[in-house]
């Protein structure tokens, strides 16, 4: 819990509330993902109640149904929750494969370097350069006839955007690490290859992954809604998800019928708000040259007998006399005033 | 040549494209052939007998060994001949040619939107770190970008197309569409009807462009308020800057012409990398406006499952993505000596 809080402590002012707000949205999703069944009134492809009455078609929020109904009978609100399920699960799934496969071998390739590099940069370049969506449709226009249009197929088909960027970063991380001296040292002390990258290598390059997982996360809610809406997304009768009822709604429109439309729409404008502010904020906290520091207030003439940090008595050795510095990492709530500049 | 200069970081960047144009191309056509199913039956499978499919396959010669299919793929392309589709007999160019237009001009459009917007709001931002206005700019980024196109045009096309009149479907009203098509001149529509001096036309195909312009111009945005607002607040920390405020120049004077301009350099290179980006964003835009352009088409192909016209218009997409980049490079060149360096 420490650790996770950790960025929040060391921001401050507007990007500490940023991703305060960022956090809050996103555990609002992770909420609804996990307890779906007990929030939703309804399954995500039920189309009676309880009493084996169906739904009155495209009836407006109220009642029973607290965003009203859409054009497959289906209860809008309980789609929304439910397509909450639907997309932490595929992104998740996607982020979390193409982490795995993209630091393996970029490790391998930063490590062992040669041809075996110098192939599998071209391709991942290759890769990287094209329309992220493009991509995805090319995916999923291919698994269609082996995979269907689930789960799986979808986040197969984000995998394959996601996976150059962790592929590079490693990559580069790895060529940069390989000749710092403490591998060096491992090296000369014998250690095999396996433990030099698994060791050494893996626990200094892992480091900005947090970084990009999120930020990737935000564009892959994203880009599952975009397949959904193209109709080369996850079907309706396997999960719910936004995109596809979007793209329902597209018809609804024009006759002024805008709740099957604006509920899942928000939520995936949410969603991806959430996860961009928690991704910019562990961003900004990572990278140094865009953090803003609280920086410790400099005290003048200082009480006799205090030290200073380094634990020199005040007015003595290579502080100037009477002031003391206190040490800059220590920027809780209570250290000082936040200095503009 | 001197390191350094110009024409030899042209020859280094040039010879870098020719292994990415390989590459690409291998992974579009494997991708596309490895697909269980030939393109023949996968598009024709239910409508025709074996006999015929059969025929058909080896009319097109996708009975032979797929490595010489392959090459003769790479010949093609080096002549820029894309194929024909199955579904229709269409040649692929040709279908570049008629739709590539309307993307031209919607994507050219929405850029416009969002460099005139995000470019003076990411300056604001930036200028004015963590005020009021800088957290609403910021929270308006990223909920821009963060807004899926499809969303945004359905948004608009809800409420503010009929209170403002604007149309919602297409990029002409039919008629229009009947009378520019008919004598082509550059396939760009809008082009043509300003050069055939139909003035009554272009203001109707200038109106279709509102609204997903708008849509796709509001992704973009996003994208420029923070790469500005990001540059200026890194400018601004330079020592430069800070020995500018050191001669006393006036702090607005410091931002506009030490930091903002100097903050604008990395602009041309997101414009660049932002051009795949916004094919993305643009087939979405197309198809919530059934806007006739590549995108839309794309799908259309998708649809019947025609693989060799989803292969044609995936290379030659991959192609374009190429060509803008290495354009971008170059133009970054010229503007900043120290990208040739690198």
């Amino acid at each position: 819990m420490r650790r996770l809080l950790a960025p929040v402590r060391a921001t401050t002012g507007t990007a500490r509330w940023l991703l305060v707000a960022g956090m809050l949205i996103v555990a609002l999703f992770v909420v609804f993902a996990l307890f779906a069944d007990w929030i939703a009134p309804f399954g995500f492809n039920q189309t009676t109640g309880a009493d084996g009455i169906k739904f009155e078609k495209l009836s407006p929020p109220g009642g029973a149904h607290l965003f009203g109904v859409n054009d497959l009978f289906f209860d809008v609100y309980s789609r929304v929750v439910w397509g909450a399920r639907t997309a932490l699960l595929v992104v998740l799934l996607s982020v979390l494969i193409s982490v795995v496969l993209g630091v393996a071998l970029g490790l391998l390739s930063g490590y062992v370097g040669g041809w075996l590099d110098r192939t599998l940069v071209l391709v991942m370049d290759a890769v990287y350069a094209l329309p992220s969506l493009l991509l995805a449709i090319v995916f999923a226009f291919l698994l269609r006839g082996t995979l269907g249009s689930g789960v799986a197929a979808a986040a197969l088909s984000l995998t394959v955007i996601y996976l150059p960027q962790y592929f590079r970063v490693v990559r580069n991380t790895t060529v940069s690490a390989r000749e710092a001296t403490y591998v060096e040292a491992a090296r000369a002390f014998g250690a095999s290859n396996t433990t030099i990258m698994g060791r050494y290598l893996f626990s200094n390059v892992i480091q900005s992954v947090p970084v990009i997982g999120t930020l990737n996360a935000a564009d892959a809610i994203s880009t599952l809604a975009a397949l959904g809406f193209l109709g080369l997304g996850i079907q309706p009768n396997e999960a719910s998800e936004w995109g596809f009822d979007l793209s329902r709604a597209m018809d609804d429109a024009a006759s002024g019928i805008w709740w099957t439309g604006l509920f899942p729409g928000l939520a995936i404008v949410l969603l991806v708000t959430g996860l961009t502010l928690v991704g910019e904020g562990l961003n900004e906290t990572v990278n140094p040259t865009l953090r803003k520091r609280r920086f410790a207030k400099v005290e003048m003439s200082e009480p006799a007998g205090r030290t200073d940090p380094l634990g020199v008595p005040a007015g003595v050795g290579a502080t100037p006399a009477g002031v003391a510095v206190e040490p800059v990492a220590d920027w809780g709530p209570e250290s000082g005033e936040e200095a503009a500049r | 040549m001197r390191a350094g200069s110009l024409p030899r970081y042209l020859l280094q960047r040039l010879l870098l494209v020719i292994p990415m144009i390989l590459v690409l191309l291998t992974l579009v056509f494997f991708l596309l052939r490895v697909a269980p199913g030939d393109p023949v039956t996968a598009t024709l499978g239910d409508r025709l007998p074996q006999e015929a499919i059969d025929a058909r396959r080896a009319q097109l010669g996708l009975d032979r060994p797929l490595i010489v299919q392959f090459f003769e793929y790479l010949g093609q392309v080096a002549t820029l001949n894309f194929g024909e589709a199955i579904s229709d007999n269409q040649p692929i160019l040709g279908v570049v040619r008629d739709n590539g237009g309307a993307t031209l001009t919607l994507t050219l459009g929405a850029f416009l939107f969002a460099l005139l917007v995000g470019i003076p709001l990411g300056r604001l931002a930036g200028r004015r770190r963590d005020s009021a206005g800088d957290v609403v700019i910021r929270i308006f980024g990223v909920v821009s970008y963060a807004a899926p196109v499809f969303f945004v045009g359905l948004l608009m096309q809800m409420w503010l197309a009929r209170p403002l009149g604007l149309p919602t479907s297409g990029i002409a009203s039919p008629r229009v569409m009947f009378t520019v098509s008919a004598e082509p001149i550059t396939h760009i529509l809008l082009v043509d009807a300003i050069l055939q001096g139909n003035w009554a036309a272009t203001g109707d195909i200038l109106v279709h462009h509102v609204l997903p312009c708008l849509a796709l111009g509001l992704l973009l945005c996003g994208i420029f308020i923070r790469l500005v607002r990001v540059n200026l607040l890194q400018t601004l920390q330079a020592d430069y800057v800070e020995a500018a405020r050191a001669r006393g120049i006036p702090e607005k004077q410091v931002v506009k012409k030490h930091a903002f301009r100097n903050a604008l350099v990395p602009v041309v290179t997101v414009i660049g990398l932002q051009v795949a980006l916004t094919l993305s964003g643009a087939v979405l835009t197309e198809k919530t406006f059934n806007w006739p352009g590549l995108g839309f088409k794309l799908l259309q192909y998708i649809e019947v499952r025609d693989y060799i016209a989803v292969q044609g218009i995936v290379t030659f997409i991959a192609l374009l993505v190429v060509v803008m980049s290495l354009v971008v490079d170059v133009v970054n060149a010229l503007i900043d000596p120290r990208v040739r360096y690198q």
